[in-house]
């Protein structure tokens, strides 16, 4: 106990700063993902039945292969083919090959729900917005949207919150985000070695973090409780 | 005067002919009602003449303007399709109301998107949304619901609702106001206060063609019925004739089938 006490100071800060790539990680995802989601829904979607094969395809792929194998993929396949090493060899690359396969992965999941979401929307809002002259754009931002968005934000919460959990696979292609930093005490780092309760301390960011996550998306869902 | 004109309407959905050659025609301020059992066709009938199915054949034309000619794609074009729309308004049976807009702002959304494509809107704006706002309060208060304007529709009865769906479709000033049997989804009590409504809007001249299953309320509201089956107009007439005197078997029979119930 006492040691680890002495270890604190320095295994937080490490911590910290793997904590920091998690967020980034994850915030960019989000950022990423959302927006994405909502243009392969539509694809899945499009009446132009070669599309909708083609973004069906796509989901399939990808929601049916581990999210660790598409990182080693989008790591070293271009380098394998192209004979060099499009990501560079930094910390930086790293972080773009693991932002792109958490977005493209991401954004496959978001699209089903997206959906879903928009499916369960009965054809009568629609029609009653052509009716009344609005066009199919307005329709959908000015009816649709905020009616998907409300059914939508329990199972996002749910994805939400695993994506916080599943950066930690970034570390395969050696992104130096919070478990890598944990780990890295047991080999040795900061002359710490050997050390496995930092690894085991990750646990606690994760699950601040997510606490954090569910009150904010636990208040979206209050604030659009005005409509039924 | 002649406000609506429909020839020989067709209308298949895969291999099943919903609609077989409909002809009607309408006066301005005549109040058409639509009776028949489900699956004669009235609800596809209106649903074409509000551009939310396409004929097969047949034309529609609104003082004298021709809105839809099957024969003649220029007049089947997605654009216009949108601008031709507000020759009609539907009220829907399920209502349809925008559940996150408030009474009052489900009358007015579809005005102030409208409004943009003034060529005067961003000098005039406040003024434009002034006047849709006071116009839909008015609306809103001839529906008897002065006090319901902030709720929302899931804070309404269903009459209620269906009131609010009526003064929105009035707000935009429709040529021809359309009823998809807009009392089925509601219960006696509520039938009552919608059918009110609607045959206030009879008395001030307002054209409307009305599918109902309400043929008491048909033969009074109406200056013309059609007895639709199959498909098919079977009998056309002022409702002293075509309920009070039906000259065909078929409408004899399917009003039998209201009095005996």
């Amino acid at each position: 106990m006492e040691l680890i006490l002495q270890q604190m100071p320095v295994v937080l800060k490490a911590l910290n700063v793997g904590f920091l790539q998690t967020l980034k990680l994850f915030f960019v995802t989000g950022l990423g993902a959302i927006p994405l989601g909502l243009v392969i829904a539509f694809g899945s979607m499009s009446r132009f039945k070669p599309l909708s094969w083609l973004t069906r395809l796509v989901v399939w792929v990808v929601r049916g292969t581990p999210l660790m194998i598409q990182l080693l993929i989008i790591f070293y396949f271009p380098g394998m083919v192209l004979g060099k090493n499009i990501w560079g060899s930094g910390e930086a690359g790293r972080f773009t090959a693991s932002a792109i396969a958490f977005i493209f992965n991401y954004a496959c999941y978001f699209s089903e729900i997206y959906r879903g979401g928009i499916q369960s929307i009965p054809a009568g809002q629609q029609e009653a917005g052509l009716v009344l002259g609005m066009t199919k754009s307005q329709i959908f931002f000015r009816v649709t949207l905020l009616q998907v968005i409300k059914r939508i934000v329990p199972p996002m919460s749910n994805e939400v919150i695993t994506l916080v959990k599943d950066t930690a696979l970034a570390r395969i292609i050696a992104l130096q985000e919070i478990i890598w930093a944990g780990q890295a005490f047991l080999k040795g780092s900061h002359g710490i070695s050997g050390a496995i309760w930092p690894l085991f301390f990750t646990a606690v960011y994760y699950l601040v973090f997510n606490g954090i996550v569910t009150v904010a998306l636990g208040r979206l869902e209050k604030r659009l409780d005005y409509f039924r | 005067m002649v406000i609506l004109d429909v020839k020989d309407i067709r209308k298949s959905f895969g291999q099943t002919e919903v609609l077989k050659g409909i002809s009607l025609s309408l006066g301005k301020g005549q109040v058409l009602s639509l009776i028949g059992s489900s699956g004669s066709g009235k609800t596809t009938l209106l649903r074409c003449l509000n551009f939310l199915e396409t004929p097969d054949a047949g034309s529609i034309a609104v003082n004298g303007e021709v809105l839809f000619d099957a024969a003649d794609p220029a007049t089947q074009r997605e654009a216009d399709i949108r601008r031709k729309r507000l020759h009609f308004g539907l009220v829907f049976q399920s209502f349809n109301l925008f559940p996150q807009y408030t009474a009052l702002q489900n009358v007015t959304l579809a005005g102030r998107l409208l409004a943009k494509q003034e060529p005067d809107f961003s000098s005039r704006k406040k003024q434009i949304y002034r006047d849709i706002d006071d116009r839909a309060r008015h609306l809103l208060e001839q529906m008897g619901l002065a006090d319901r304007m902030g709720n929302y529709p899931h804070q309404l009865s269903g009459g209620q609702q269906q009131r609010v769906a009526i003064a929105r479709a009035l707000a935009l000033q429709p040529d021809i106001l359309c009823f998809d049997e807009p009392t089925s989804a509601l219960d006696p009590e509520l039938t009552q206060e919608v059918l009110r409504v609607i045959r206030g809007l009879a008395e001030k001249q307002t054209t409307m063609i009305i599918v109902t299953h309400e043929i008491a309320f048909a033969r009074d509201v109406s200056t013309q019925v059609a007895f639709m089956d199959g498909g098919v107009v079977v009998e056309q007439g002022p409702p002293e004739q075509v309920i009070g005197a039906p000259v065909q078997e078929r409408t004899r029979r399917f009003l039998e089938s209201y009095t005996s119930s």
